[in-house]
């Protein structure tokens, strides 16, 4: 499993209700049922992934999470988890008060922009940064709303969304002491867990 | 048999009617329209094949018992025919259960002796297809109100010794529910590990899951809606009222009459068949193509699609019963398991206690994905385990019917995915 998730399992506790945005074939999900014991639901819009995550016992909503979460009352998870998903998505901001709403915290994890190898992409090549996070060419890519550390954090802050935890973490490692505290220069995924409640 | 080519008509346009077979039986009608006289009397080959559960008989089973109807009325007894495919375990926990629709049968998968076409939905039947009959016993019968060997309209009534007619008590979905619960108990099966349907069998399934909340483990509900729309009761209205303005329907009484209302029936029938397709599909297969290559300036023929509306109707006209598709209507307008509740949905869902697979298809405009997404958002107020997959599919309400890899392959997933995991609950 994707280093990212198993830091974002750490956050969940057992029996707890996970609505999963993005699940893709329900790897997350698979994992949480048998470790936690979690109930709940994972939304995905790609067929075969859905039918995989189906096959394997989950319930899979088919959505676009471009549509939103209405479908989902106030608070009725305990945990909304959407990872690698918030930059590709049409209006970020709008789904990330959607997932305070819908559950009591958030899970959410994305490739931060801000990274040393990016900005050299960037800064000295003059190019789109592209990295095992960014796999894309610039053309094909389905990350359209690409940000960073303190960029997620100044959105939180706007909306009054507190911060609860803060992981950054490179490729298959999980941070150090130096990434701890310079997050937005050498993490290369962010994770995150917020809250809109008091 | 995969019969998914994009843009195509299905030739078998009938939402649980006889027919699976993709012979193009459009094409072989002749201008007058009567039908190839070529009859294959041997054995398919397609009876043969790996994945058909090959040669069926059906059976007639007696209850000799009253039925209580929700109409008020009461049925002395009656008879149910069904068909059954693949084993039932020693604990008698692999029974799936085939609700039908519209003009659907006990003939649902398989071939009958000396049928050239297999049953309404042997595309989904059988040894590794979606509903896989080397891991379930697949129990599917004909429901009452029907005309094909169950009672039915064209049965006789015990207590006046004279055809059932117009007489025969309007049944209701609920009704169905209880009479296959009570085949259920029959059949020695106290737990259905599956109820199945699509169209107004989906809603059977739906209301399995209301009614008898301790006796099925998974529900599946494909191309189906909560209850009908203005709409759809409109599109059902025009078709009763072709059958009822025949002359030859004579209020009913047409069999004792030996009469039929074999023109109404047909028109009902093309105004329903136009409902399960889309403009897409029928323009691709016919557009405006001429039937003589010419307009010919009269009120008979000019267009393909004129002719083969004119032959599924007539076709249907044959094996169906005038009586019968005036109650199937009723039943569909009447269903709304709501209704009771305050007409919450998610109310009369509260009690389910089974996993669900709800399906719908993109192109269905007769139950249009949103209704499903309906079915599906009430079980998620109440956090009920489901899961909901929308077919891109071009071949609208009766997209059920074909073999669609991703429909297909969600089907088999999900019955397969319980089979493993004992069927915990996930929500």
């Amino acid at each position: 499993m994707r280093l990212d998730l198993k830091l974002a399992e750490r956050w969940v506790r057992p029996r707890s209700s996970v609505l999963d945005l993005g699940c893709g074939d329900g790897e997350f999900l698979a994992h949480m049922q048998q470790k936690r014991q979690v109930t709940g639901y994972g939304i995905e819009i790609d067929p075969d992934r859905i039918n995989v995550a189906i096959s394997r016992g989950l319930s899979i909503i088919q959505q676009d999470l471009n549509l939103g979460l209405s479908r989902f009352a106030d608070q009725s998870f305990d945990y909304c988890v959407m990872t690698q998903a918030l930059q590709a998505v049409a209006a970020p901001d709008q789904l990330l008060l959607d997932m305070v709403r819908v559950a009591r915290e958030a899970v959410i994890t994305f490739p931060n922009f801000a990274h040393w190898k990016t900005r050299g992409y960037l800064g000295l090549l003059g190019r789109m940064p592209m990295s095992e996070a960014l796999p894309h060419q610039w053309y094909n890519t389905p990350n359209i709303h690409l940000c960073t550390f303190r960029d997620f954090e100044a959105l939180c802050a706007q909306h009054d969304i507190r911060i609860l935890s803060r992981l950054a973490v490179n490729d298959n490692h999980q941070g150090s002491f130096l990434m701890k505290h310079l997050p937005n220069l050498l993490g290369e995924v962010a994770i995150y867990r917020v809250s809109r409640l008091p | 048999m995969t019969s998914t080519v994009s843009g195509t008509i299905p030739d078998m346009p009938d939402s649980g009617g006889t027919s699976g077979n993709p012979v193009d039986s459009a094409d072989s009608v002749d201008a007058s329209g009567s039908i190839d006289p070529v009859k294959i009397m041997a054995i398919p080959n397609s009876a043969r094949a790996f994945d058909s559960v090959g040669l069926v008989a059906p059976q007639q089973l007696a209850f000799e018992q009253p039925l209580p109807l929700r109409c008020g009325r009461t049925l002395p007894r009656f008879d149910l025919m069904i068909e059954t495919y693949g084993t039932l375990d020693a604990t008698a926990s692999n029974a799936i259960l085939i609700c039908h629709a519209l003009s659907g049968h006990h003939h649902a998968a398989g071939f009958h002796a000396g049928d050239s076409k297999p049953g309404w939905w042997d595309a989904c039947i059988g040894p590794g297809k979606a509903i896989d009959t080397r891991h379930f016993f697949v129990v599917a019968l004909n429901n009452i109100g029907g005309c094909h060997g169950s009672t039915g309209p064209t049965s006789i009534n015990p207590d006046t010794g004279r055809i059932y007619g117009p007489d025969f008590p309007l049944v209701t979905v609920p009704d169905w529910v209880n009479v296959q619960a009570l085949l259920a108990d029959r059949l020695g099966i106290d737990v259905w590990y599956a109820v199945v349907g699509g169209s107004l069998g989906g809603m059977q399934a739906l209301q399995w899951a209301v009614d008898f909340p301790q006796r099925l483990r998974h529900c599946v509900v494909i191309a189906s809606t909560p209850r009908l729309s203005a709409q759809n009761i409109a599109f059902n209205e025009v078709a009763r009222q072709c059958i009822l303005s025949d002359p030859d329907f004579r209020d009913g009484h047409y069999l004792a009459q030996q009469a039929y209302p074999r023109h109404g029936l047909i028109l009902a029938r093309m105004v329903g068949h136009l409902t399960y397709l889309t403009d897409e599909a029928m323009g691709d297969k016919f557009g405006r193509e001429l039937r003589s290559g010419q307009l010919n300036y009269h009120y008979g023929i000019d267009f393909e699609v004129e002719s083969y509306l004119r032959y599924q109707g007539e076709q249907f006209s044959r094996r169906f019963d005038a009586n019968t598709y005036l109650l199937m209507t009723k039943a569909l307008d009447y269903f709304d398991p709501a209704q009771p509740f305050d007409n919450r949905l998610d109310e009369a869902l509260s009690r389910a206690d089974c996993r669900f697979l709800v399906v719908s298809f993109t192109t269905d405009w007769r139950f249009a994905p949103a209704r499903s997404r309906e079915i599906v958002d009430a079980l998620i107020t109440r956090h009920k385990p489901v899961s909901y997959v929308e077919v891109d599919a071009p071949q609208g309400h009766d997209s059920f019917l074909f073999a669609i890899p991703h429909y297909v392959q969600a089907v088999r997933g999900f019955l397969q995915a319980g089979r493993q995991t004992g069927g915990t609950h996930a929500a």
